[in-house]
């Protein structure tokens, strides 16, 4: 078995890898294979990725070490990643995690998908998925559940179930993932890695499934927010081919985060709201002693109010299935994707096609999405909501003159057991409590392990002004550099 | 029509825009392909694809907006009418609502019985163009064609202003003669470039209610047009007469029938819900686009026909001629450019010019004239080089040579005799030849003054110089 060091390959950090690789210490070949065989060693209980491409990945790897022969040194040449199913590939399936599209395979690769390629990226294979990127449990995977591996029979959380537990879990060093309404930073608080939901518009849509297109966000987890900032690099920038990618230059996040000593001078702003009602006790506990450590970096601890916040939720399960209902609509059964058999008619066709491609949850955000667009209730629903964005924008930005960041606990518990809460979907959407308000106003957002409540992973929330991702960046990157939560492997696969 | 029922007409009228490219993405807007075969992933719908708005669209925007004096909105949005339908591939079409692209503007419209129709211009916006369904290719099935799908539409709603058939198609081909001018739209009705729905309600003579409306759909010739508001006319009459009430739906014009049927009621109508796309940021434009598109645009057509008239003293109906396309305006105007005196010029270009075209079967992309070599002829009229009737020998020539008039004038000895002394000797022959004939004139039988004059002219092989003839002729006779 390799070793670096004392370690095995997969203890590495992405960082490490591409050190390790770099040196010559180990080829691609070697990590993708030990990779893979983690997969085949874990992933039966775990099911975490719908589709392995292990043959493709193998000829990546092999690509990779011969361009490193030719003097090629990308720091993320040869490193093996995991997409999550809802970024098309043109070499593996799309699924989406839907029935609708078990047997779809795109004709393009996202732009996200095309970037971490040229960088020389090895895709492993497609990370599980909640359907159409709709639930907070990965329960809603037509492929099934995926275990938390930090406890057998509680969620990885969702959407990007699979990309956290797979991270978790070190079948790769990093997972690409999106998030909607907290669909990276839930799941990465539940499964205790590091996931980075960039500011609306500065990843690329394209190729990107779209469930909610305001909300949407591509983004990245891994144990580290330095291998964060590594793939987030990569993937970021203007793209022509997607109107709401934002043009502003990429700054160079390494390099500032490598350079950071201390918090000095950072005002972190502490929502009282954040730790009100619903916050369950032994986590709040957990995320104070997290606040404790920045300060104890030289961060100043600022309290503050943010009254509105309340609100997210309310808006956010309108503008999102308002926009999912439309979104959808392409899925008829007319193109692609699954089409009922013997259709009698048009009508026929469409009814009994979506029905049956479509699971519960996918089809209860469709008619409410249809509902509050309708004629009579689009005042009510859509414009009010709209409305409340925009309250909840200006309350931000008044924060935000007085506090670079603002930081708080990602979720209001930690991991739930299976079916806790499948049958009742308020509940569920409590869940995104408090990661909903950074989609609903495009705001760049963090979430880190900061230790353990009854065992499972807490989850330490950094929320940031629009395009200022090097603020969240260097406050994790301090804080793991002082604590040791994202280095911690569960037990079963460790 | 009845006196006592007056027609009110609105027209919506969909103009598909002159671009490269699609609306919202970079496959081809082209009539005529194979089937399928200008639809990209973006036309299809597939999962995952994002539209990217066209700026060429926009500016052809601009052009209309100017064109009729609308307001451009600085800032438009994009908005998803959604609807199921095989041949709308996203389950939506992206177009314009609460906040389009042009604003309110107003065009006056010529008739043929000389009145004209003022006709406000609520909105237009711009939007994409579904596919088409070919119910009759395959037996049992429907096919789809997407190669439609997303090209880009400008649609020009206007205010119901027209009242009467009539001013509907005066209305309708304003618009047409318009938008291709400002080259927008091709403007081609068959390949459906261009095509008009009418809403038509009708109203007792003096009153100021609007009555129940019906939109007839999709008429892409002016006759259909003309033929439909009038059938919706006398049947909205008849039903109201018969005690009956008119039923706000969706109609199509049969053409084979001369009829319009029903299509959908307002109740079985589509709610559309219509959002803004979250995929389109707010199409904002600002000046420096906006002025570079309208400082290159064409002088308008109007303001080109009274520039003919006021500066160039042509004619007003050759004026209007003349601007019926840009092709010919220029034409004339490279003439003119080259020396030809204007009124000659246009009087020549839509007599001798256009007959010439219609016999041979060309159009004026295809003439073997250049404006030059014919502003050589006219100015051999003009500076009495030649006569007219010898003119339209030399001009037969030209038509058929590459020689300038000057060349085929030389070469052919036409050039018209105007020596006093070789007109004096002519008239002294033909006085020599006839005497009976000028004992009869000077006897006082004038009339035979159009003989001689003849005689002479046929001994001149037509070169003299008429009107030196004349004079020359009458003063020997009148001696």
């Amino acid at each position: 078995m390799s070793v670096v060091g004392n370690r095995e390959l997969h203890q590495l950090t992405l960082t490490e890898q591409s050190a390790a690789l770099s040196a010559g210490e180990i080829s691609s070949v070697e990590l993708t294979r030990h990779c893979l065989a983690r997969i085949d060693a874990h992933d039966k209980t775990l099911n975490s990725v719908i589709s392995v491409g292990a043959g493709a990945a193998l000829e990546a790897a092999a690509v990779a070490d011969v361009s490193r022969t030719e003097g090629d040194s990308g720091p993320l040449l040869g490193v093996p990643l995991v997409h999550k199913d809802i970024f098309c590939t043109r070499a593996l399936p799309t699924t989406c995690g839907s029935r609708m599209l078990e047997s779809y395979t795109s004709p393009f690769d996202a732009t996200v998908v095309e970037r971490l390629n040229a960088a020389g990226m090895v895709t492993l294979g497609k990370a599980n998925m909640d359907e159409f990127a709709m639930g907070s449990s990965n329960e809603n995977s037509f492929f099934g559940g995926v275990d938390n591996p930090w406890r057998a029979g509680t969620v990885p959380g969702g959407s990007s179930g699979g990309s956290a537990a797979l991270v978790a879990a070190r079948l790769a060093s990093v997972a690409t993932a999106t998030d909607t309404g907290g669909s990276i930073r839930q799941p990465a608080a539940f499964c205790g890695v590091t996931g980075i939901k960039p500011t609306y518009g500065r990843v690329s849509r394209y190729g990107m499934i779209a469930f909610a297109s305001s909300l949407d966000q591509g983004g990245v987890i891994a144990t580290t927010a330095e291998d964060c900032a590594q793939v987030l690099q990569a993937m970021s920038g203007a793209d022509p081919r997607d109107a709401t990618c934002s043009a502003d230059p990429v700054p160079d996040w390494l390099a500032a985060m490598r350079s950071v000593k201390d918090l000095k001078g950072l005002r972190v702003g502490v929502p009282e709201e954040f730790f009100a009602d619903g916050l369950d006790e032994a986590v709040a506990i957990v995320v104070r002693d997290g606040l404790a450590e920045l300060e104890s970096l030289g961060a100043t601890l600022v309290s503050i109010s943010l009254p509105k916040q309340s609100l997210g939720i309310s808006a956010y399960y309108v503008v999102a299935p308002a926009e999912a209902s439309s979104n959808l609509s392409r899925f008829d059964g007319v193109r692609f994707g699954h089409r009922c058999e013997d259709p009698q008619d048009l009508t026929d066709l469409y009814q009994r096609s979506r029905a049956e491609g479509f699971g519960s949850e996918v089809q209860r955000r469709i008619l409410i999405g249809a509902y509050v667009l309708s004629a009579g209730f689009y005042d009510a629903y859509y414009k009010k909501a709209q409305q409340v964005r925009q309250v909840i924008a200006d309350e931000f930005d008044e924060a935000f003159a007085s506090v670079d960041v603002i930081a708080g606990p990602t979720t209001p518990t930690v991991a739930f057991n299976r079916g806790a809460k499948s049958d009742d979907p308020v509940a569920m959407y409590l869940n995104d409590l408090y990661t909903v308000s950074a989609n609903l106003c495009g705001l760049p957002a963090l979430s880190m392990p900061c230790g353990f409540a009854d065992g499972m992973p807490v989850g330490l929330q950094l929320i940031a002004r629009a395009f200022d991702e090097e603020r969240l960046l260097n406050t994790a990157h301090a804080f793991q550099q002082a604590t040791g939560w994202h280095a911690v492997i569960p037990e079963a696969t460790s | 029509m009845s006196a006592a029922w007056e027609c009110v007409i609105g027209l919506e009228i969909h103009t598909r825009l002159q671009t490269q490219s699609k609306l919202f993405s970079g496959a081809a807007n082209a009539f005529g392909a194979e089937p399928n075969s200008q639809a990209c992933a973006v036309d299809l719908g597939l999962p995952g694809v994002l539209p990217v708005p066209n700026r060429e669209a926009v500016a052809h925007a601009v052009r209309l907006a100017t064109a009729i004096g609308a307001d451009f909105a600085r800032r438009s949005v994009f908005a998803r009418k959604n609807y199921f339908y095989p041949d709308l591939p996203k389950g939506y079409q992206i177009s314009q609502m609460a906040l389009p692209v042009v604003g309110p503007g107003v065009v006056e419209c010529a008739l043929n019985d000389g009145t004209t129709v003022q006709v406000g211009v609520t909105r237009a916006h711009l939007e994409e163009d579904a596919g088409k369904s070919v119910h009759d290719l395959l037996d049992g099935f429907t096919a789809i064609d997407l190669n439609r799908a997303g090209t880009p539409l400008l649609e020009i709603v206007s205010e119901p202003d027209m009242r009467s058939a009539a001013q509907a198609v005066a209305y309708a081909r304003h618009m047409h003669a318009l938008v291709r001018w400002i080259g927008v739209c091709d403007g081609n009705m068959q390949e459906g470039s261009f095509r008009c729905d009418a809403n038509v309600s009708i109203r007792p003579a003096g009153s100021e209610t609007l009555g129940t409306r019906t939109e007839v759909k999709n008429l892409n010739s002016f006759r259909f047009l003309e033929r439909a508001i009038e059938f919706e006319y006398t049947r909205q009459v008849e039903l109201l007469e018969d005690g009956g009430t008119v039923t706000q739906e969706t109609r199509l014009y049969d053409p084979e029938a001369d009829e319009t049927r029903a299509m959908r009621s307002k109740e079985e109508a589509n709610d559309y819900r219509y959002f803004p796309d979250p995929d389109l940021p707010p199409v904002v434009v600002d000046e420096r686009f906006v002025t570079a598109v309208v400082e290159a645009m064409p002088e308008l057509q109007h303001v080109r026909r009274a520039r003919f008239v006021n500066s160039l003293g042509v004619a007003p109906g050759d004026a209007a001629i003349l601007t019926n396309d840009r092709a010919t305006a220029d034409w004339f105007e490279a003439a003119v450019a080259a020396g030809a005196p204007a009124r000659l010029a246009s009087t020549w270009l839509i007599g001798e010019v256009f007959g010439r075209l219609k016999r041979d079967e060309l159009n004026l992309e295809h003439i073997p004239l250049t404006p030059e070599r014919f502003a050589g002829l006219l100015l051999r009229i003009e500076d009495d080089t030649i006569s007219g009737k010898i003119a339209k020998r030399v001009f037969e020539a030209l038509w058929e040579s590459g020689d300038t008039a000057d060349e085929i004038i030389e070469r052919e000895g036409l050039k018209q005799i105007t020596d006093s002394g070789a007109i004096d000797s002519l008239v002294d022959e033909v006085i020599a030849a006839n005497p009976s004939q000028v004992a009869e004139y000077r006897a006082g039988k004038t009339k035979l003054m159009g003989f001689l004059v003849g005689a002479a002219m046929k001994v001149s092989a037509g070169k003299a110089n008429p009107a030196q003839l004349n004079a020359a002729l009458k003063a020997k006779l009148d001696i």
